[in-house]
């Protein structure tokens, strides 16, 4: 016990004394979540748009007005004829075009037949979505008014509001993910690095001549960053919490320790891979590319998975962020309890396992 | 306490060892003596159980090292070339961490280093990475000996290090002797060699000498001059062209000069080297060192 | 002995890294065609006053001129006049004798005739030949450093830098190498060298001693024994780097 006290305590002055590392450590954790929950927003505010208004009658000046009105919407101007319509998106300012057809109140009293058409510039899909999702809930909404239809029971609720994320707030949406990728990061990288260090410089070979077994070696490694990978996670999230305004419906204290055992499973990887490499560079680039590069693609993050090709889909199963956004998204915006979760949780569980497993069996007690 | 039977090892296409055996007895200060590529580090980690021998078997303390690996490692203290400290560490915590690590601490141990420490103890809170050479070599002498290991491996510890540490080292280590710890050193040095009880000459994985220091000196057959009191270049030039040279060698400020056969006389050099526009020449008999007879191994090998 | 010129003259040459004082005003000369060694302890600031010599390091006061050339204001021509040694980097280990020859040709600034034609020379000089296209690696040691030293002195430097370019290697390439450094020197190329190798120390024409960041010694190796009333440069330095 001793022994593996006074292992960890050595990984922890590495930690510490080495300023490169610290930076990677508690910087950039920090600058991520600012950058991508301040610079990089999917909310749409005073998107452009122009109205082709062939009734003008008082609905659609009403409706005109409900959509400006909203904040989401910022009327550019109003078009003559629809020989215009082709060109108001030619510069790109204009992201949609309202188009009301003739006689749209009197077709409306008669009970059916409203033509309303929303043209959206769809060279950004994500944004077009959004637009005329924003829209058609405008113009329901509106219906629903002049209907007379207050008060809508639960269970039919429409398919255009965003269930648990009724405003779309992208942050939502990011925080998850971006804790996921700085922990996954942050972990591998740096026990990547842990390892293939002491191989170079030479300092592995005396431990070998030595009583440590690999277990220790490697678990002593391990334990250091997993403490200060839980503090990442707090400080993510509490940034989240206090800066962003992000709810936590479900429990802070499963959160943290869920993200504790992410962080394991992370770490154990970075390990697993500085088994493997020979020289820190390698394993630095490994976990970039090897890590990184299927995280941000398969992990649900920013692309939904389910639109894949199923080989991706089911490639996406292995990597360890895809179980844990899962996990964060049900806990932060749902409220889960564990037992809503114990599949992933049981999942990251064994990857872990399976990752710490395999280290200390492949460590190479020799040096060939 | 220490054997090497026969053992070979290639690395794909380069033969390191090719069947080496010595016996190193308990607390004997042995020395590998060698330059770059001999087959030194290669050798000691086979011994210290890092590598696997291609043929033939090593024990230490008895004990196999590809079958009983783990009892060596806990047993002995291994010293690897560039001194393989953590540079970012204190030199207290260093020898701290390794005497923790093999199960000890400083306090128990302490007289074993007692004598190095002392030179390194105004630094004792200065990080690994700032000492000069000379220090760090110290230093990981300590580390090695803290947990009063049974058989001490050192590979090179004197490479690159200043004279004067490196006379210190050596002087270190005898000491050790006393203490009944056996000590294997490899050095590329020839004058480390007879600072040591038993040396084995290397090369090109080939142990060429075992034995003590004088008795590798009296293995040289040949008769050995001592030309001096000229310029080095022109001593060489002439020599190389006497018809009776074997082996000519500068060293320092003289030529070591290898006759074919014992009837040349130290009158017959001067008077070649006076036809050679070099008169006036101190010409002398020469006891032979380590480094001649290395040489002259050396040139038997390479085609001369 | 007759005036062969300066090659190297420093006065009261210094480096400070903060408040440590690496190099403590040194004042040297050297001569053309004269064999120097430039010895001292690890640590001793050795290092940090070659660096400043090859254009590699600002000094931090004082002045040097190299090759003649001013080591603060003109670096760049120091770098180009001069040639560098080191047992560490060398040659590249993967790629052939031409190529390593040609290669270095080109960064020492000659023109594309001259490259070919001194490249080609050395080569056959060597006696190289036959293996022109085998890989460095392949080498054995000695034609490496053979190889190394003529590359180094392919633009006919007035001064080649040889740092510590025998470290670990056996007795006998070694002191071929030291054939190559006569050789050279016969021809006029001044040899700045450092080594830990005492018998060295009595190959050169004058050698001096760094201590602490000092030079404390500066003389022929016959004249420092005498001095130190020595019988080899390894008492020498022993007495001059323990007595203080």
């Amino acid at each position: 016990m001793i022994i593996f006290l006074m292992f960890v305590k050595k990984e922890f002055y590495h930690i510490f004394r080495d300023q490169r590392t610290l930076i990677i450590l508690f910087g950039m954790p920090v600058l991520q979540v600012i950058l991508f929950g301040f610079a990089i927003t999917n909310e749409i505010k005073d998107a452009s748009i122009v109205v082709l208004d062939q009734s003008n009658d008082a609905s659609t000046r009403q409706i005109t007005q409900k959509l400006v009105s909203s904040g989401y919407f910022h009327l550019d101007r109003n078009l003559q004829s629809s020989q215009e319509l082709e060109g108001a998106f030619s510069t790109g300012k204009i992201k949609m075009a309202v188009v009301y057809g003739p006689g749209f109140a009197d077709a409306f009293r008669r009970g059916g037949g409203a033509k309303v058409q929303l043209i959206a510039d769809a060279s950004d899909p994500n944004t077009a979505n959004v637009l005329t999702s924003y829209a058609t809930a405008i113009i329901r909404g509106w219906q629903a008014e002049r209907l007379g239809i207050t008060q809508l029971p639960l269970t039919i609720k429409t398919d255009y509001q965003m269930t648990y994320n009724p405003e779309l707030k992208g942050v939502f949406l990011f925080v998850p993910g971006v804790m996921a990728m700085i922990l996954m990061m942050v972990s591998a990288m740096m026990t990547s690095i842990a390892v293939t260090k002491e191989k170079e410089i030479g300092t592995m070979e005396v431990l070998l001549v030595s009583p440590l077994s690999p277990s220790i070696i490697i678990i002593g490694k391990v334990v250091p960053y997993l403490a200060l990978g839980v503090i990442n996670a707090a400080v993510i999230v509490a940034m989240g919490v206090f800066v962003f305004g992000i709810p936590i419906y479900g429990s802070a204290v499963l959160l943290m320790a869920e993200a504790l055992l992410f962080v394991v499973t992370t770490l154990s990887l970075g390990i697993l891979i500085s088994t493997i490499a020979e020289s820190q560079q390698t394993a630095m680039l490994f976990s970039l590319t090897g890590l990184m590069m299927p995280t941000i693609l398969l992990s649900g993050h920013i692309f939904p998975v389910e639109n894949m090709p199923w080989v991706l889909q089911w490639l996406s199963n292995i990597i360890p962020a895809k179980w844990f956004i899962i996990i964060v998204k049900n806990i932060m915006l749902k409220g889960s309890g564990f037992q809503d979760i114990w599949k992933e949780t049981l999942v990251l569980l064994g990857m872990a396992a399976g990752f710490i497993g395999v280290s200390i069996y492949r460590f190479k007690i020799r040096l060939e | 306490m220490v054997t090497v039977e026969s053992v070979s090892k290639s690395f794909r296409k380069v033969e390191a060892l090719r069947s080496v055996s010595f016996e190193v007895p308990k607390g004997q200060l042995f020395g590998l003596i060698g330059p770059d590529g001999a087959g030194k580090t290669t050798l000691f980690r086979i011994l210290t159980t890092l590598l696997y021998p291609d043929q033939g078997k090593a024990t230490v303390l008895g004990l196999d090292t590809v079958k009983d690996y783990r009892a060596i490692r806990n047993r002995v203290g291994y010293m690897p070339g560039k001194f393989s400290l953590y540079q970012d560490l204190t030199v207290e915590e260093n020898i701290e961490f390794f005497a923790t690590i093999f199960g000890t601490t400083i306090r128990r141990n302490y007289s074993l280093i007692r004598d190095i420490y002392v030179l390194l103890e105004p630094f004792r809170t200065r990080k690994a990475g700032k000492l000069s050479g000379g220090m760090k070599q110290k230093l990981a002498l300590c580390c090695a000996l803290i947990h009063k290991p049974e058989v001490l491996f050192l590979d090179e510890p004197t490479t690159g290090v200043d004279p004067v540490s490196r006379k210190e080292f050596w002087e270190n280590l005898q000491k050790l002797r006393h203490q009944g710890i056996t000590v294997i050193v490899s050095t590329p040095y020839m004058d480390e060699a007879s600072m040591c009880d038993r040396v084995g000459l290397i090369q090109g994985g080939e142990l060429f000498g075992i034995d003590t220091p004088e008795g590798i000196r009296a293995t040289f057959k040949h008769p050995l001059w001592r030309v001096a009191g000229g310029s080095m270049y022109p001593m060489l030039k002439a020599l190389r062209l006497y018809e009776h040279t074997l082996s000519v060698h500068a060293f320092g400020d003289s030529v070591h000069l290898a006759t074919k056969h014992q009837g040349i006389t130290a009158i017959d050099i001067a008077a070649y080297l006076s036809t050679q526009g070099l008169p006036g020449l101190e010409v002398g008999p020469q006891a032979a060192g380590i480094e001649d007879v290395f040489m002259g191994f050396s040139t038997t090998q390479h085609d001369g | 002995m007759m005036d062969r010129g300066t090659v190297i003259a420093t006065e009261d040459l210094s480096k400070h890294f903060g408040d440590f004082i690496a190099v403590n005003k040194i004042s040297f000369e050297v001569r053309r065609g004269e064999i120097f060694g430039f010895l001292g302890a690890n640590g001793a600031g050795k290092t940090t006053a070659m660096k400043m010599l090859t254009g590699l390091l600002q000094p931090s006061s004082g002045k040097a001129m190299v090759a003649g050339y001013d080591v603060f204001t003109q670096s760049e021509d120091v770098k180009r006049n001069i040639g560098y040694m080191s047992q560490r980097f060398s040659l590249y280990e993967d790629l052939t004798v031409k190529e390593n020859v040609r290669f270095y040709a080109g960064i020492y600034g000659l023109s594309w005739t001259e490259r070919r034609r001194k490249s080609a020379e050395l080569i056959d000089r060597l006696g190289l030949l036959e293996v022109k296209r085998d890989r460095v690696a392949e080498l054995p040691l000695g034609w490496k450093q053979k190889l190394a030293f003529s590359v180094a002195l392919i633009h006919d430097p007035a001064i080649v830098f040889l740092d510590e370019p025998t470290g670990g290697v056996d007795p006998v390439t070694r002191r071929q190498f030291w054939d190559l450094i006569y050789e050279a020197a016969e021809r006029g190329v001044t040899v700045f060298v450092t080594t830990h190798y005492m018998d060295e120390a009595e190959y050169c024409e004058r050698i001096s001693i760094m201590v602490d960041g000092k030079i404390e010694a500066l003389d022929t190796p016959a004249a420092l024994k005498r001095q130190y009333n020595a019988k080899n440069m390894d008492e020498v330095f022993l007495k001059l780097a323990r007595g203080k």
